[in-house]
């Protein structure tokens, strides 16, 4: 068994398809599976304390006299009920899934989010905070430090940093297609992130983790007197709390269309090489 | 090169799937029923005080102009008080009425409502944050909470100032307390008059708490009397305050 150590991604005429190489650096790993099970929580628990008040507001100041931009709740028309996601004045029927819904003994709920998709499952504002405020330190923790080691290392610049071949609308097109067509790169190819897949890493990690820590601060009180930019850069508190929302989104989003990449791509290659590092490079076609 | 093993994917991939989800669904609420796994949690809530503290010193919260103020003020909590008593100062509009401030002072008093008024007043248009997620911006008149103390003259060992409130809420009686750091701000006060009115019932008349750095459970309504302690043990819950003892909330709501 010799694996063959690969830090640099630069195409290596040695590596054929089907050898294993060692590929994602100790950091890259801890820091992902640390990130995927708090990243879970943040939304988990999150999403509980969206449930203690269902709507979201643009400004400094909303609440219930207030007009909400997003709302989710239950309404009665004659004999029945059903729950709805309101966006502006358009209302959506959401009932089973939002605003209405059983829970595991079969009891009719009026929340915004069901037990199965909440940390704690049955409805706890105080505990859903104990939860994502403990986390949020791991988050940013763990972001800071992962961004700070994979500049010191090399991470960054050999593997997230986009060139500019790969910022022509020609290259980026020619990958969009060949997502499209499901076509991977194969051998030593497959070693190096192509340009989409950078640019939605570097969007996580420059973009939207930074978004969601501090629309998250801007909703403190006590930061607010330190820190009042935070809140203003949003245009006040509940304008960051509908942002912190949306990224939440587009971060659940964003995990859909990593965990479809890899069962495309190969889940127990790709998982394995996410635990151990250690990966097979994709056949070429015969 | 590696030897390639022979595994049932699928079958590893459902096991894999199927035990991820009866571990989150069930698994994070068992785990939070761990004491010491939760008590882990909990530790945060001092890392917040701290780093607040350092980072934030005696910041002012932000106030606003008349122009940002909520149309409605929503009104949270006890929007009445039963008990008889409180509704004869109510009926009289708190003239006979007395703020008491006792426990480690030098000086115990009994302060009517217009001695109140008629200390050195701050004027305030602050946002209100709900542990909800709502903010409501209004303005608040009153003296400020060190200008009472220092009538009292607190004693060396007092460190937590305890608001009793007229109200139950849920039948058990409203109270709060933050340290004599928050009561020094210069931001803290006690309200009895909002929006340019004396508070209304509903918004806790006579007198109200604004700590403002704070969120809003901690804005103590229809305070009866002020109670300086060394500790917050063997007060009701012993975690200073309503929604600390009934419902697991942080006693430093800063976040």
């Amino acid at each position: 068994m010799s694996d063959i150590p690969v830090h640099d991604p630069d195409p290596h005429p040695a590596l054929r398809g089907g050898d294993v190489v060692r590929r994602h650096r100790l950091s890259t790993r801890l820091w992902h599976w640390t990130n995927a099970v708090t990243l879970l929580v943040m939304v988990m628990s999150g999403l509980m304390i969206f449930n203690a008040h269902p709507m979201l507001y643009w400004g400094e100041y909303g609440a219930n006299y207030d007009r909400p931009w997003l709302k989710i709740g239950s309404a009665r028309v004659g004999a029945s009920e059903f729950g709805y996601v309101q966006i502006g004045t358009r209302r959506f029927d959401t009932t089973g899934t939002l605003g209405l819904w059983q829970n595991a003994d079969g009891q009719t709920q009026r929340r915004a989010f069901p037990g199965w998709a909440t940390i704690p499952s049955r409805y706890s504002l105080a505990a859903a905070r104990i939860w994502h405020l403990a986390f949020a330190w791991v988050l940013a923790g763990g972001l800071a430090l992962y961004l700070l080691w994979s500049l010191v290392n090399g991470h960054l610049r050999r593997d997230i940093h986009i060139t500019r071949t790969e910022w022509s609308p020609r290259h980026l097109w020619q990958e969009v297609r060949d997502h499209a067509r499901l076509r991977f790169p194969a051998g030593a190819a497959a070693l190096r992130y192509n340009a989409l897949q950078k640019i939605a890493y570097a969007l996580v990690l420059f973009g939207l983790l930074p978004l969601m820590i501090l629309t998250g601060l801007a909703m403190s009180p006590g930061t607010d007197a330190w820190f009042p930019l935070a809140g203003e850069l949003f245009g006040g508190r509940q304008s960051a709390r509908s942002v912190h929302f949306l990224g939440m989104a587009a971060l659940i989003g964003f995990f859909v269309v990593h965990i479809a990449m890899v069962v495309l791509a190969g889940p127990f290659n790709e998982v394995r090489s996410m635990i151990t590092g250690r990966y097979r490079l994709p056949k070429e076609r015969g | 090169m590696m030897a390639e093993r022979s595994f049932d994917r699928r079958k590893l991939i459902r096991l894999g799937a199927a035990a991820t989800g009866a571990a989150l669904l069930s698994g994070c609420d068992r785990l939070f029923d761990n004491p010491a796994f939760r008590g882990t949690l909990e530790e945060a809530e001092d890392l917040h005080r701290v780093t607040q503290r350092i980072l934030g010193g005696q910041a002012l919260a932000r106030e606003f102009a008349e122009a940002d103020m909520s149309p409605v003020f929503r009104a949270n909590g006890s929007k009445s008080v039963a008990d008889a008593i409180y509704r004869a100062h109510l009926a009289q509009g708190f003239a006979h009425w007395s703020l008491r401030v006792d426990g480690l002072v030098e000086r115990p008093l009994d302060l009517p409502l217009v001695a109140l008024k008629q200390m050195t007043q701050r004027r305030q248009i602050t946002r209100h944050d709900c542990v909800e997620g709502w903010s409501a911006i209004g303005q608040w008149r009153g003296p400020r909470l060190e200008q009472v103390l220092a009538l009292a003259r607190p004693r060396p060992q007092a460190r937590y100032v305890v608001l009793h409130c007229a109200d139950l809420y849920h039948g058990k009686p409203y109270y709060e307390s933050i340290d004599m750091i928050d009561a020094r701000h210069p931001q803290t006060i006690l309200a009895w008059e909002m929006n340019g009115k004396p508070l209304e019932e509903a918004h806790g008349a006579p007198l109200r708490l604004r700590v403002e750095r704070q969120l809003g459970y901690k804005q103590a309504k229809f305070i009866s009397r002020i109670e300086l302690r060394a500790s917050l043990a063997g007060l009701y819950g012993g975690k200073g305050g309503y929604w600390e003892d009934n419902g697991a909330y942080a006693w430093y709501a800063g976040i």
